[in-house]
C-alpha cells in the first residue's frame, strides 16, 4: 500500500510541474501525401496490434483471475491440439498479409522519385552540418546550427527552437514534386524531416533518393538520425515551404547573395 | 563408473562442501579449496556459477553507465558531460549488456541446468568449458580499460558502423576489436560444448522430442551462435584491416562500401537478437507449466516454432537498414520475411496462454516475472511488427521508438527471463528458499518502473526524438524526465535482487528436492543442492 501511495504522490508531483503545452505523443501527420500515408499505415497497424493484444491479454487475465489455485482451481489435462495450432498459425498469417498489401503499395509509391519531378535538391552531410545544392539553379549553401553554446551549457535561457534552428534553412516550393538526393562526405548521416515523411541515410560514395510534394507552407524541423560522431545531436534540419512565387523570389535573391558574398 | 562413485555427492556431503572419502578416487572428488576451485574448475555447476556472477557484475556495471546517461538526459542542455563521453557511455552500455550481461547469464544457466535436465554427469567438454568462461574476464578487462586509459573509449555505438569506427574511430577501437574477438571465441567454445552435451549425454530413453524445451531452445541458440559469431569476427577483422593495413573494405574513397559493413554486422546482429531471447523462451516454457500445474501446451509446436524463428533469423537482417537506400524489391523481401517471424512467435505466446488457461495458477516470484515477460515481450513484439512495415519504419528508424522497442524485448524478455530462472532454480542450486516477500517487492518495483522507463520512449520516438543524442529539443523534456526517474528506481531496485540472492546463498528455509509443487523434470529428482557430480549413473527415461 505504502509503495502505491508513494507512486501516486510521485506522479502527481511530476505532472503538476510539467508544461503540457507542447505535449505530443504520436507521429505527426505531416504535410505531404507520403507522410500522411505513413501516418495512416502507422495507425492501422497500431490498432490491429491493440486488437490482437486485447484478445490475447483478455484470455490471459481471465486465467490469471479465475484459474488460481487459491480459488480452488484444479488443473485441466489438455496439452495439445493440432487443429488449434493450425488455426492460430493461419489467423496471424492472414492478418499479416492484410497488413503487407497497403504497406507494399505505399512503398512502391515512395520509391518513384523520378516521374514528374520538378526540382532536384542534392543534400550532402558533413560532420556536423548539411549542404544543400539546388541542381540546375547554380545555388549551393551550407546550413548549420545557430543555437548558442551559452544556451547549450545552461548559461543562457533556451529559445523556443532550441537545437532545431539553423542559419540557412532549406527553402522549398509547395505543390511541386521535389526530388531529394542524399550523400555524405565523411561518415554516414541521415536526413530526417518527420513532417515530410523522409528519412534517408546520407552515405559517402552513395546517392540515395526520396521525394516530397509539400501541401502547406510552413517551417518544418528535423534532425540527423544516424550517429555521426561527437556533434551528432547538433546538426538540425529546417525546411521552409513557400508558395512557388515566394520561392522563385527567394531563389533570385539568394543567388545574388551567394554571388556577391565573400 | 565404479559402484563406489554412487556414494559420492549425496546431499549431506554436498551440503558440508567436502566429500570425506573423495581422495580415494582421483577421478571423482569434491570441489577443491579456495581460489583454485574457481580457476581450474571443470565442474559444470562451478562454471555455471562463475558465468552467473560475472553476468550479474556486468549487469550492474552496464546499468551504472546508463544511469549516468539518464542523469545527463534528465533535462535539456549539457550539464554533466561532453557529448563524446555521452557516446562512450551509450556504446559501452550496449556492449556490456549484450556481451557481458545477457549472453553469459544464459550460458551460465545452460551450464548449470542442461546436465541436470538431460541426466548427464557434467558437460561433454569440461576443460574447454573452463577456458570459455575464463576468456571473458580478460575480454572485458580489455574493453573496460578503454574507459580509464588516456584517449576516448569506443564512441560509435555498439553497432560500430563504418566509417565512424574505421577512418574516424578512436585509438581504443583496436582494444574493442580484440575484446570482441575474445568474446566470440568464448561464445563459440561454449556453444560447441552445449551442442556436444545435448547430442551425446542425454540419459537413455530421452529422445530429442522428450527433451525439456529449455534444452531445445539452447540447442538452437548454440547453432545460431556458431553460425554468426564467425561473421562478427570477420567484420571486426575487416575493420582492423581498414584501420591499419591499408584495405578499404568500407571506405568509399578506396572503392569500398560503407553499407557492406552494415550487411555484415546485421547478418550477425539479427540472429544475435534471437540468441538473447530463445533461451528465455525455454525458461518460460519450464516456469509457466510448473506454476500452472499443467503440462506445456503444444510441446512439438514449441520446438518447431523455435526452429522456424532460428532459421528465419538469418533472413531478416536488412530490416535494420531500410533507410540505407536498398532497392525496393530488397526492402519488400526483408519486410515480408520480418513479418513472417510474427507467426512462430505468436504461436509461442498462444501456447503459453493456453498452458495457463484452466490451470491451477499460483504466483511465486518466477511466475510473476514469467507473466510480466509474456505481457511486455508481446508488447515489444507488437512494436517490432510496426517496425517491420517499411514506410512506417522510415519514421520510426533511429528514434526512441526503436529504443523503446528493443528494451521491451530485451529487459522483460532476456533480463526478466534470467531473473525468473534464478528465482526458479535458486532453491535447487543453494538448497535454500529465497524470501518470497522480498522477491515480490523486487518484482513490483522492477515491473512498474520498467514501464515508467521505457513506455514514454515510444512517445518520444513518435514525436521525433532521435536516438543517441546527448541533448534534445524542449518539447521532449517532460517525457525524458519521467524516463530518467523510472530508470533510477529500476536500477536501484536491482540491488534488492543482489541482496536476495546473497541472502539465499547464506541460508534460509531448506528446499525440498522438488522445490515447487508443480515441478517436473530430471533436475527435481536430485536433492537440493544437487551433488557435485550430477548424475553419476544415468537415469532411465520411459
Amino acid at each position: 500500500m505504502l509503495s502505491i501511495r508513494l507512486l501516486i504522490g510521485l506522479f502527481a508531483g511530476l505532472t503538476s510541474q510539467m508544461a503540457w503545452a507542447d505535449f505530443t505523443c504520436n507521429m505527426t501527420r505531416g504535410v505531404t501525401e507520403i507522410s500522411q500515408g505513413i501516418h495512416t499505415l502507422h495507425m492501422t497497424i497500431f490498432w490491429i496490434c491493440v486488437a490482437v493484444g486485447v484478445v490475447v491479454f483478455s484470455v490471459m487475465f481471465y486465467a490469471i483471475i479465475y484459474h488460481r489455485k487459491s480459488r480452488g482451481a484444479v488443473a485441466a489435462n489438455f496439452h495439445e491440439s493440432t487443429v488449434v495450432e493450425i488455426i492460430w498459425t493461419l489467423i496471424p498469417f492472414a492478418i499479416l498479409v492484410g497488413m503487407a498489401i497497403p504497406a507494399t503499395q505505399m512503398l512502391i509509391k515512395m520509391d518513384d522519385t523520378k516521374t514528374d519531378s520538378e526540382i532536384t535538391i542534392k543534400i550532402t552531410g558533413y560532420q556536423w552540418r548539411w549542404e544543400y545544392e539546388y541542381l540546375g539553379e547554380g545555388l549551393r549553401f551550407v546550413s548549420s546550427l545557430t543555437t548558442s553554446q551559452d544556451q547549450i551549457h545552461n548559461r543562457d535561457i533556451k529559445g523556443q527552437h532550441y537545437l532545431l534552428e539553423v542559419d540557412n534553412p532549406l527553402v522549398l516550393p509547395i505543390g511541386k514534386k521535389i526530388r531529394i538526393l542524399t550523400t555524405a562526405n565523411d561518415v554516414i548521416h541521415s536526413w530526417w524531416v518527420p513532417a515530410l515523411g523522409i528519412k534517408k541515410d546520407a552515405i559517402p560514395g552513395f546517392i540515395n533518393e526520396a521525394w516530397a510534394r509539400i501541401e502547406t507552407p510552413g517551417t518544418y524541423r528535423g534532425q540527423c538520425a544516424e550517429l555521426c560522431g561527437v556533434n551528432h545531436g547538433y546538426m538540425p534540419i529546417v525546411v521552409e515551404a513557400k508558395t512557388p512565387e515566394e520561392y522563385q523570389a527567394w531563389v533570385e535573391s539568394k543567388k545574388g547573395k551567394v554571388r556577391s558574398g565573400p | 563408473m565404479t559402484s563406489s562413485s554412487l556414494h559420492h555427492g549425496y546431499p549431506s556431503q554436498a551440503n558440508s562442501g567436502a566429500i570425506t572419502h573423495g581422495h580415494e578416487h582421483e577421478h571423482d572428488h569434491g570441489p577443491a579449496k579456495g581460489i583454485t576451485r574457481w580457476l581450474f574448475t571443470t565442474n559444470h555447476k562451478d562454471i555455471g556459477t562463475l558465468y552467473l556472477w560475472f553476468s550479474l557484475i556486468m549487469f550492474l556495471l552496464g546499468g551504472a553507465l546508463i544511469m549516468l546517461v539518464r542523469a545527463e538526459l534528465f533535462k535539456p542542455g549539457l550539464q554533466l558531460m561532453d557529448p563524446n563521453f555521452f557516446n562512450q557511455l551509450t556504446t559501452m552500455h550496449g556492449l556490456i549488456m549484450v556481451f557481458g550481461a545477457v549472453m553469459p547469464a544464459f550460458v551460465g544457466l545452460a551450464n548449470w541446468m542442461i546436465p541436470l535436465m538431460i541426466g548427464a554427469p557434467d558437460m561433454a567438454l569440461p576443460r574447454m568449458n573452463n577456458w570459455s568462461f575464463w576468456i571473458l574476464p580478460f575480454a572485458f578487462t580489455i574493453l573496460l580499460s578503454t574507459l580509464v586509459l588516456p584517449g576516448s573509449a569506443p564512441n560509435f555505438g555498439w553497432t560500430f558502423y563504418a566509417p565512424l569506427s574505421t577512418t574516424y574511430g578512436p585509438k581504443s577501437t583496436d582494444f574493442f576489436i580484440f575484446s570482441v574477438h575474445l568474446m566470440g571465441m568464448s561464445s563459440i567454445l561454449g556453444s560447441i560444448n552445449i551442442i556436444a552435451t545435448i547430442l551425446n549425454l542425454r540419459a537413455p530413453g530421452m529422445t530429442m522430442m522428450k527433451m525439456p524445451i529449455f534444452v531445445w531452445t539452447w540447442l538452437i541458440t548454440a547453432f545460431l551462435l556458431i553460425g554468426v559469431m564467425p561473421v562478427l569476427a570477420g567484420g571486426v577483422t575487416m575493420v582492423l584491416m581498414d584501420r591499419h593495413f591499408g584495405t578499404t573494405f568500407f571506405n568509399a574513397a578506396g572503392g569500398g562500401d560503407p553499407v557492406l559493413f552494415q550487411h555484415i554486422f546485421w547478418f550477425f546482429g539479427h540472429p544475435e537478437v534471437y540468441i538473447m531471447i530463445l533461451p528465455s523462451f525455454g525458461i518460460m516454457s519450464e516456469i509457466i507449466p510448473t506454476f500452472s500445474r499443467k503440462k506445456l501446451f503444444g510441446y512439438s509446436s514449441m520446438v518447431y516454432a523455435t526452429a522456424s524463428i532460428g532459421i528465419l533469423s538469418f533472413l531478416v537482417w536488412a530490416h535494420h537498414m531500410f533507410t540505407t537506400g536498398m532497392p525496393v524489391w530488397g526492402e519488400l523481401f526483408f519486410m515480408f520475411a520480418t513479418m513472417l517471424i510474427a507467426v512462430p512467435t505468436g504461436v509461442k505466446v498462444f501456447n503459453w496462454v493456453a498452458t495457463m488457461f484452466r490451470g491451477a495458477l499460483s504466483f511465486e516470484a518466477p511466475m510473476l516475472f514469467a507473466v510480466a515477460f509474456l505481457i511486455m515481450f508481446t508488447m515489444g513484439g507488437f512494436s517490432g511488427l510496426m517496425l517491420s512495415i517499411v514506410p512506417a519504419d522510415f519514421q520510426y528508424h533511429d528514434t526512441y521508438f526503436v529504443v523503446a522497442h528493443f528494451h521491451y524485448v530485451l529487459v522483460p524478455g532476456a533480463i526478466f527471463g534470467i531473473i525468473a530462472a534464478v528465482y526458479y532454480w535458486l532453491p535447487k542450486w543453494t538448497g535454500h528458499m529465497y524470501s518470497e516477500t522480498l522477491s515480490k517487492f523486487h518484482f513490483w518495483l522492477s515491473a512498474i518502473f520498467l514501464n515508467v522507463t521505457f513506455f514514454p520512449m515510444h512517445f518520444l520516438g513518435l514525436a521525433g526524438m532521435p536516438r543517441r543524442i546527448p541533448d534534445y529539443a524542449l518539447q521532449f523534456a517532460d517525457f525524458n524526465r519521467i524516463v530518467s526517474i523510472g530508470a533510477f528506481v529500476f536500477g536501484a531496485s536491482q540491488f534488492l535482487f543482489v541482496y536476495i540472492v546473497i541472502k539465499t546463498i547464506r541460508g534460509g528455509k531448506k528446499a525440498t528436492a522438488r522445490v515447487w509443487e508443480g515441478s517436473h523434470g530430471l533436475e527435481w529428482t536430485l536433492p537440493s543442492p544437487p551433488p557435485y557430480h550430477s548424475f553419476t549413473t544415468p537415469p532411465r527415461i520411459d
